[in-house]
């Protein structure tokens, strides 16, 4: 039967459509291009997960000179704003209890004669860990300060105070984002997580508004083939999903500075495999919703795990191996290893081939759901 | 009537030929059992209350639903293994306005043209905007148009691929009269030019103007026919009265013997009765002179209400 048949005519004819009806909402396109500019500026200013210039107390009782370099190498190194001096142990208690102060730093009233005695004086630092993101990489800090901020100091006769090396010279390398800096993190990884808001919830709403409107009975009752609807839905969307990309790479590079260290259109090719995942996950989702509030919210359903299990929020390693694995189910998941390590790493085809399958297996099972859950009748 | 035609040819007389067609949605049986033969170039209406099974029978002909029991062609295709085929002939206009709001009228029609692959799409087109009076509006947004105007438009959309047989589901429900007529000429236009139409309508006037009838109620077909078949099927007989205190009337006479429909015409009083001699004699038995009695032949709406309450003692 030539009814039965895939053609072009009919897809293109469903693309078109698509195409005339995006141009007339304006809104909805306006948000498609506004909301990934929006949650880069948002996120990409916002998130910092290594916080400086925490408000901290100092509770002096040796005005010294080793206490003084002590607090001014603590001061340089970015994390900590002197804001409070507290006078007791209680005034200082209370500054953490009410948050002014993330930190308080208790310098002994013995501190300089024990340094000098070689006694190996306390240094106490008391926390807020509320938040333990918040004051861990300060914390950490404070460690390197303290072994070697004196050394300047202790010169002479004070030398042999200086700090002994240890049996092994460890040393620490951070690669690919030396500096810490979060954004060479969000940024790449906004990438998805835009992607996936945008295209689900998009297609999510395509099929459900026909059948809201009632346009679906107009529709299955013309020969038009399930396979020709769905691809004549996403084919449209690529292309606003390539928009979005482009829109975060241009703002990656210019606004962030985020390094490019592979090749884009590596990205560009991969990021094809991504966008058609997440439409497809969408269009199975209008084929299951009954109305257009219940497609959103599967949309939302699907999206938050995409944020919080992909490892875009939290380290993906950090979670227990239950989470993990539905995270490594999800689209999302490998579209931000594939683009944090193209871009910050420099990988290859061949680097990022392992997460390519995952992508290409779930769209593949998305598509073949939603086909199968298109009705051609109304049965 | 001629021998039942073979499954498979299109060239037979009937372009919709089923028997036993049946639809259940879970217990409910929506349509039961309904045996329709309708002739190619025939205007054939189909009646009968909300809830009857008019829309899921019409769905079940142009494919959108797979009947639970029965058999039989539409076009010459079958109604359960070659739907695809019958979309492609089958022009079906929805009852809920089923085109693009966010569409041009241009743009509607064209989209539905590619769908079909129709043959030199611009001019079909072009000459489909025309036959209906569109081309001025035809940029206009088919979410914008009056009610009238939106019915034009699904009538072009489900007429751009040159169909064969035409399924109209309430097409003129909350359309002008003039709209209406205007509708109706197009619709006797097009069966004259070999077009077969089956269209579901509560109007009465319309009804007048189809070949034959159909009455659905609560899933069964009641009665088919001609108008004189239809009016013939039920032997009812109505009586007009005019005069003073028709109110107090209509009070005293329902419920006595012989009559079952008693009903308001302004300043008219129909009362009717399948049983001729039981309502003669009550008539008789609340005689007054100042009131006037006159026997009229029974009206399309009179019959199917008869119909449809003698089919709410059998079947509801």
């Amino acid at each position: 039967m030539s009814a039965s048949r895939f053609t072009l005519h009919r897809l293109w004819a469903i693309v078109l459509k698509e195409f005339i009806q995006m141009k007339r909402d304006r809104v909805t396109f306006g948000m498609m291009v506004g909301i990934p500019l929006m949650q880069l500026m948002l996120f990409g200013f916002a998130i910092n997960s290594d916080p400086k210039h925490l408000p901290t107390a100092i509770r002096a009782a040796d005005q010294g000179p080793f206490a003084r370099t002590l607090v001014a190498a603590l001061r340089t190194s970015g994390y900590f704003t002197l804001t409070h001096e507290a006078a007791t142990e209680a005034e200082a208690h209370r500054l953490l209890q009410l948050g002014e102060v993330q930190f308080v730093i208790n310098i002994p009233e013995d501190f300089s004669r024990r340094l000098l005695r070689g006694e190996r004086p306390t240094l106490l630092i008391e926390a807020d860990a509320t938040d333990p993101s918040a004051t861990g990489p300060a914390l950490n800090a404070v460690r390197a300060i303290a072994d070697h901020v004196l050394d300047r100091d202790l010169t002479g006769p004070l030398a042999r105070l200086r700090a002994k090396a240890g049996p092994i010279d460890l040393q620490l390398h951070a690669h690919y984002n030396p500096e810490n800096i979060t954004q060479y993190n969000v940024v790449p990884g906004l990438m998805g997580v835009v992607l996936t808001m945008t295209m689900v919830i998009i297609t999510a709403l395509a099929i459900t508004r026909e059948r809201e409107r009632g346009t679906m009975e107009n529709l299955l009752s013309t020969p038009v083939r399930p396979f020709e609807v769905m691809l004549g839905k996403i084919l449209p969307y690529i292309v606003v999903g390539y928009i979005q990309v482009t829109l975060i790479l241009v703002a990656a590079h210019w606004v962030f500075r985020v390094p490019m260290m592979g090749s884009l259109p590596l990205l560009y090719a991969v990021s094809l495999l991504f966008i058609a995942a997440n439409l497809a996950m969408g269009i199975t989702f209008s084929t299951m919703a009954k109305n257009q509030l219940q497609a959103v919210q599967m949309a939302f359903f699907f999206f938050l795990p995409s944020i919080l299990l992909s490892g875009f929020m939290f380290p993906f390693r950090g979670m227990p191996e239950w989470a993990q694995w539905i995270g490594s189910i999800l689209p999302n998941t490998h579209y931000l290893r594939i683009v944090r390590g193209i871009l910050l790493k420099g990988n290859g085809l061949a680097e990022i081939t392992p997460h390519l399958w995952p992508l290409l297996a779930f769209l593949v099972v998305a598509m073949a759901i939603g086909v199968k859950r298109y009705r051609q009748t109304l049965d | 009537m001629s021998a039942p035609p073979a499954a498979s040819s299109p060239g037979s007389d009937f372009a919709i030929d089923v028997t036993g067609v049946t639809k259940r949605f879970g217990t409910k049986t929506v349509v039961n059992a309904i045996d329709l033969r309708v002739r190619r170039g025939e205007i054939y209406g189909f009646l009968g209350p909300n809830g009857s099974g008019k829309t899921t029978f019409i769905r079940m002909l142009c494919g959108l639903l797979t009947p639970d029991a029965g058999t039989g062609t539409c076009l010459g295709y079958d109604v359960r293994s070659q739907q695809a085929d019958i979309k492609r002939h089958v022009g079906y206009m929805t009852q809920k306005f089923s085109c693009y709001d966010d569409l041009s009228i241009r743009e509607n029609l064209d989209f539905i043209a590619r769908l079909y692959a129709v043959p030199d799409r611009r001019t079909a087109v072009q000459q489909s905007l025309e036959r209906l009076g569109l081309t001025r509006r035809s940029h206009q947004l088919a979410g914008e148009l009056s009610g009238g105007w939106k019915q034009r438009l699904a009538l072009a959309a489900c007429l751009i691929h040159s169909p064969q047989l035409l399924l109209l589901d309430e097409p003129t429900a909350g359309v002008d009269p003039k709209a209406r007529r205007e509708f109706w000429d197009e619709i006797h236009r097009l069966a004259a030019e070999g077009l077969t139409v089956l269209i579901t309508t509560h109007y009465m006037d319309e009804a007048e103007r189809c070949h034959r009838l159909a009455y659905l109620a609560y899933g069964k077909l009641l009665t088919h026919g001609t108008l004189e078949d239809v009016l013939a099927s039920v032997r009812l007989t109505t009586w007009t009265v005019t005069g003073p205190g028709l109110l107090d009337l209509a009070k005293k006479i329902r419920g006595l013997p012989g009559i079952e429909q008693v009903v308001a015409f302004g300043t008219t009083l129909h009362v009717s009765g399948r049983d001729a001699a039981a309502l003669e004699a009550s008539l008789t038995s609340i005689r007054d002179p100042r009131h006037e009695w006159k026997k009229i032949r029974s009206g399309l709406e009179d019959v199917f209400i008869s119909l449809m309450d003698a089919a709410k003692d059998n079947f509801a």
